[in-house]
């Protein structure tokens, strides 16, 4: 079941897609379905979360909510409860890396 | 009395695509290349190997940003760098790739890092080459919206010998041949020079003559890092290389190669560039040596031979002669074809210096961007 997802996408991405900061997708809440729903609204955001060949997560490329680390979660996992109800977004953050 | 606007209305002009670690930059100028407009970043925060505008179409860009974080992208403009529009990025190997060397010569699998170069097509805007690494090469024949690879190249034979350069084991340079619209030449560190006679369908590789120290056979057929090529159109039998060390020059088509560092003070470099309406005249930038990336005694110095290679003059007008220690990158010089051939580089320091007189006197058209990755020049009718 799709609901209301609010994403916030870090600079380098909201410059590529001419984004806000903040923008929201109908989506099953689910990392995959959040992102599927995004690269579809945003196609020029393909392959810069995930690589497109294997639709793993770029090493670099997080996803917090909720003051939480989702990254290691399964794809297909549910998104806390309040992500899929809007109360809180969902975060795509790159991660502190280099010097 | 001749109207001004008219006269100006006229004037060609030059646009220099400044590639840097932190996106992009336009530099425009009217053909005196006095006074110049500087526009960006184009792509901030995105490490911007290459932008490179297409001969067919000067309006038509192409550029290559990526980051750490979130991969490649290739950006495209049709309005000479105004506007861009993120095009195609997915370049996927063709079939199983199976393995290179790594550095410690165990087999590595092919992985897609970034793209290094991009060379568009000389007749069609939509028709553009792009250099990977790891090394292979792609077109798109669609204006970048797709990518396929010429796998022939990555399959010849040697493929699974080659081994990364300090840099990344990356296909950097790519010459479209200026006679022969079937004829290609690629560079790959740390491989060498690759040629196809077939548009991209078969490859050999062309090293016959290169003497690496440090390799297990110094003349072996592949191996060497080529760091750049440069061909003039009006002798496209001609080429010329800079080398990790050695200046080298091949009269014929790239089947021998002959040293032709003479007496530069060092034959360590990574860009070479032709003037535009001489092919004996070459342009390198000689760097202290592998492992001191700088100029020889803090003095930048673009050196010209006008005869081909062997004699060489040191260009230091309006160079800085002290304290100077930036690098200049392979892709990181080029020449204008205005009357009066225009040469252009870029820095690790972040400086772009012009020379409108062909080497003789130099000026900084800025001094403060990031570091500069490439630099190319559109000569504007």
């Amino acid at each position: 079941m799709s609901v209301t997802i609010r994403v916030v996408l870090p600079a380098h991405l909201r410059q590529l897609a001419h984004c806000d900061r903040e923008v929201s997708v109908d989506a099953e809440p689910t990392q995959r379905g959040v992102l599927d729903a995004l690269e579809q609204r945003f196609p020029a955001l393909r392959g810069t979360l995930r690589d497109i060949g294997t639709g793993r997560r770029r090493p670099f490329v997080r996803f917090y909510a909720c003051e939480e680390d989702l990254s290691h979660e399964e794809p297909d996992a549910p998104l806390p409860a309040a992500v899929a109800e809007g109360r809180e977004p969902f975060l795509v953050v790159g991660a502190m890396a280099g010097g | 009395m001749s109207d001004p606007r008219r006269t100006f209305a006229r004037m060609s002009g030059v646009r220099v695509l400044v590639g840097t670690r932190k996106g992009a930059f336009v530099l425009t100028s009217d053909e005196r290349r006095l006074e110049w407009e500087v526009a960006g970043p184009h792509f901030p925060g995105w490490e911007t190997y290459h932008v490179a505008g297409s001969p067919a179409d000067p309006d038509r860009l192409y550029a290559a940003p990526s980051t750490g974080w979130f991969g490649q992208v290739i950006q495209r403009s049709d309005d000479g760098g105004r506007t861009w529009t993120p095009v195609g990025n997915e370049f996927t190997y063709e079939g199983t790739p199976g393995t290179h060397q790594w550095y410690d010569g165990t087999p590595h699998p092919w992985e897609f890092a970034r793209v290094w170069h991009l060379e568009p097509s000389r007749t069609d805007p939509d028709v553009v080459y792009a250099g990977v690494e790891d090394a292979a090469l792609f077109r798109s024949t669609d204006g970048g919206a797709s990518w396929s690879e010429l796998s022939g190249l990555r399959e010849h034979g040697s493929g699974p010998k080659w081994q990364p350069g300090a840099g990344g084991m990356c296909l950097h340079t790519i010459v479209l041949d200026a006679a022969d619209d079937q004829r290609m030449f690629v560079a790959i560190s740390a491989a060498g020079v690759f040629r196809t006679d077939d548009g991209g369908a078969t490859w050999q590789p062309i090293n016959k003559g290169l003497l690496s120290d440090g390799i297990p056979s110094p003349a072996a057929e592949a191996g060497h890092c080529v760091h750049r090529l440069a061909q003039h159109p009006a002798r496209p039998q001609t080429l010329y290389m800079q080398k990790h060390w050695d200046v080298m020059r091949s009269d014929d088509g790239g089947d021998s190669w002959q040293e032709v560092s003479g007496d530069l003070p060092t034959d360590f470099g990574f860009p070479i560039a032709v003037h535009a309406h001489d092919p004996e005249t070459v342009y390198v930038v000689p760097i202290t040596s592998d492992s001191h990336h700088f100029p020889p005694e803090g003095r930048l110095r673009v050196y010209r031979s006008r005869a081909g290679g062997n004699d060489w003059e040191p260009l230091t007008s309006g160079l800085p002669q002290r304290d100077c220690y930036v690098n200049v990158l392979r892709d990181a010089m080029a020449v204008d074809s205005l009357p009066e051939c225009g040469v252009y580089f870029g820095t690790t320091g972040g400086q772009v210096y012009a020379s409108p007189d062909g080497g003789d006197s130099w000026t900084a058209v800025v001094r403060d961007l990031p570091a500069v990755l490439s630099v190319e020049v559109q000569t504007l009718p």
